[in-house]
């Protein structure tokens, strides 16, 4: 039996080394992506990239700052809706925890969080840009907001579970009705961490492509108007990657980079925030 | 419980946050009604050979689906093949073998690579990943080119580099989940059998086997993922609507069709078939993201049992 022992001990240590590496497998594209992302990125990246509008086609030179300036609008507007709709969801369906139409809102976001972002561009396409005629940014900002509220919706309401029962109870007991207990008091005690998790958010939707080809479209020139395309960096880098010029390309890297900054700052940002206030909150009871 | 006092500001409260519960409700409801009158054109004209033929063309109003179900259910199912030993591989390493220290950092890391943006994977599939399979491919031998998995012309572009961007994007989500799930295994599974004088693996094994539910439904959620994934697989897959087996054929999604060609599709008919290319797409992940929510659920969802068990045990004093 002894063999057999010594097999098993073999068998077991291949295995766990064999899930070691899948770690190391799948770290090894994100290490490349940043690698390039960064590289190519950091040398196309210059004063113009952040100042200039784009070139007409085939031109060298011009830059990105239309198309950021309109992810900055897009994605505001996307949070201008999702905000509202998706906290006070959040306490509800966190306050009616075991109605039936909790489950049927709990559904419901699930369903959207799941929803392909390019159906959700069709829906928008359908719901806000045919009835007016027109590609806006506005449809953009709908569109984003749309993918945005399930994720603010389902954050809030995992915060809004963690916070001790206690708090609840002691505000009820001063005699504050439901909403009192709810707003000055369950509420702000969560508050830092769902800020946390808006940010997280936007950071996420800012990222999207697929949802604004056909709502927001694009556009060379500068554009705040909310009733008319508008560039986004997100959709530059797509048509710059698939357009056949060489200096378009190198400005696509730059854009990715941009992008991948933003998110990259927000997730550690958030992460720091996160660690304090579970420090906090480990220090507090 | 019960009840505390209501009032006024609390009915008001209470019918106010059910407002925007009840929008959430509407949006999801509103997609399916939307998709659906808006593909009804194509639906009555071509009915379900839609989906049963292969002729996609705009100008002379013909549509047929079937090029654009097969690159999206091959594509997601190469990618799962890959990904699914992955994120199982990760989540077995991250739960049960890895050190404290690492551990944070570790989850930190697989998590952003589920945050970088689709267009980026996109972009880096283009400029690196494409020319790196294109002379994978030219370097396989004729032996292997002769088979059909690998016939055609090593273009970089096709269904292989979709896959591998594919996988690369959903393997954080399934090793997540794959991570919620083997939380749930009880100790004492584990320390009997340990007890009962298993290896490591073999203690690993019993969890798996123990969750092996909710393990299915984390590879599912990755499915559900990669049948809408849009951006990245657009770059690489080649756009060409043809049903093959071979991965290095320029295949096209689902996704990819309705990104491509929606913006410019004139036609009524036209948008009415990508519509209900969307519609269905939507049905699809909405039946897989359901089901394998069902599955985690189902597992996750045990862990709640020795909460009840827990007010028997005597609970620390402070003096």
């Amino acid at each position: 039996m002894k063999f057999r022992d010594r097999w098993r001990r073999v068998v077991s240590i291949l295995m766990m080394t064999v899930c070691f590496l899948s770690v190391v497998i799948a770290l090894v594209p994100l290490a490349f992506i940043l690698f390039f992302v960064v590289t190519r990125g950091i040398g196309a990246i210059d004063l113009d990239f952040f100042t200039q509008t784009p070139k007409p086609h085939g031109e060298v030179g011009g830059g990105m700052a239309n198309a950021m300036l309109g992810t900055l609008i897009v994605t505001g507007l996307g949070g201008l809706f999702a905000v509202p709709v998706g906290i006070l969801a959040g306490i509800y369906v966190a306050e009616n925890n075991r109605s039936r139409f909790a489950s049927l809102v709990r559904f419901s976001a699930d369903t959207l969080n799941g929803v392909p972002s390019i159906v959700v561009g069709l829906f928008v396409y359908a719901l806000v840009v045919l009835p007016m005629k027109q590609f806006t940014a506005l449809a953009g900002g709908v569109a984003l907001g749309v993918m945005m509220i399930p994720i603010v919706m389902r954050t809030t309401e995992e915060l809004l579970r963690l916070v001790p029962s206690s708090l609840r109870e002691g505000a009820l007991a001063l005699g504050a009705t439901r909403g009192r207990a709810t707003f000055s008091v369950v509420v702000p005690s969560a508050l830092p961490g769902i800020l946390t998790g808006v940010m997280l958010a936007l950071a996420r939707i800012a990222g999207e492509t697929a949802p604004l080809l056909f709502t927001a479209l694009n556009n060379h020139y500068w554009s705040t108007s909310l009733v008319q395309p508008i560039a986004t960096l997100t959709v530059q880098v797509y048509t710059y990657a698939t357009a056949p010029y060489e200096d378009l390309h190198r400005q696509a890297w730059a854009g990715a980079l941009v992008l991948v900054a933003l998110v990259l700052g927000c997730s550690i940002l958030a992460r720091l925030a996160t660690r304090r206030l579970e420090r906090m909150h480990v220090g507090g009871h | 419980m019960a009840r505390p006092k209501t009032s006024a500001g609390d009915w008001l409260f209470q019918k106010g946050t059910g407002f925007f519960a009840l929008v959430i409700v509407l949006i999801a409801a509103a997609i399916a009604v939307i998709l659906w009158q808006r593909s009804l054109p194509s639906i009555e004209k071509f009915g379900l050979g839609f989906w049963s033929t292969d002729h996609w063309d705009p100008v002379a109003g013909n549509f047929g689906a079937r090029p654009f179900i097969w690159g999206t259910l091959y594509s997601s199912l190469l990618a799962l093949l890959m990904a699914g030993p992955l994120a199982l591989g990760i989540a077995v390493f991250l739960s049960e073998l890895c050190p404290h220290r690492l551990r944070q950092p570790l989850v930190f890391l697989t998590e952003l690579l589920a945050a970088i943006p689709s267009i980026v994977y996109g972009l880096w599939g283009i400029f690196v990943l494409v020319p790196a399979i294109r002379s994978f491919e030219s370097s396989l031998p004729d032996v292997i080119r002769a088979t059909p998995f690998f016939h055609g012309p090593p273009l970089g572009v096709g269904m292989f580099a979709a896959a591998v961007v594919l996988a690369i994007m959903v393997v954080p989500f399934s090793s997540a989940v794959a991570r919620e799930v083997l939380k749930a295994v009880p100790a004492a599974q584990r320390e009997g059998a340990y007890a009962l004088g298993a290896t490591r693996w073999e203690a690993t094994k019993v969890a798996l086997y123990y969750t092996r539910v909710g393990i299915v439904g984390a590879i599912m959620l990755g499915l559900g993922r990669a049948l809408g994934e849009t951006m990245a697989v657009t770059m690489v897959i080649g756009n060409t609507p043809q049903v093959s087996l071979s991965l290095m054929a320029p295949q096209y999604t689902m996704a990819a069709v309705m990104a491509n060609e929606f913006p410019e599709a004139t036609s009524t008919l036209h948008i009415s078939a990508l519509v209900e290319i969307g519609l269905v797409l939507f049905v699809v992940t909405l039946g897989v993201n359901a089901l394998s929510r069902l599955l985690i659920w189902s597992m996750t969802r045990r862990r709640a049992e020795p909460v009840i068990v827990a007010p028997l045990v005597p609970e620390e004093k402070t003096a």
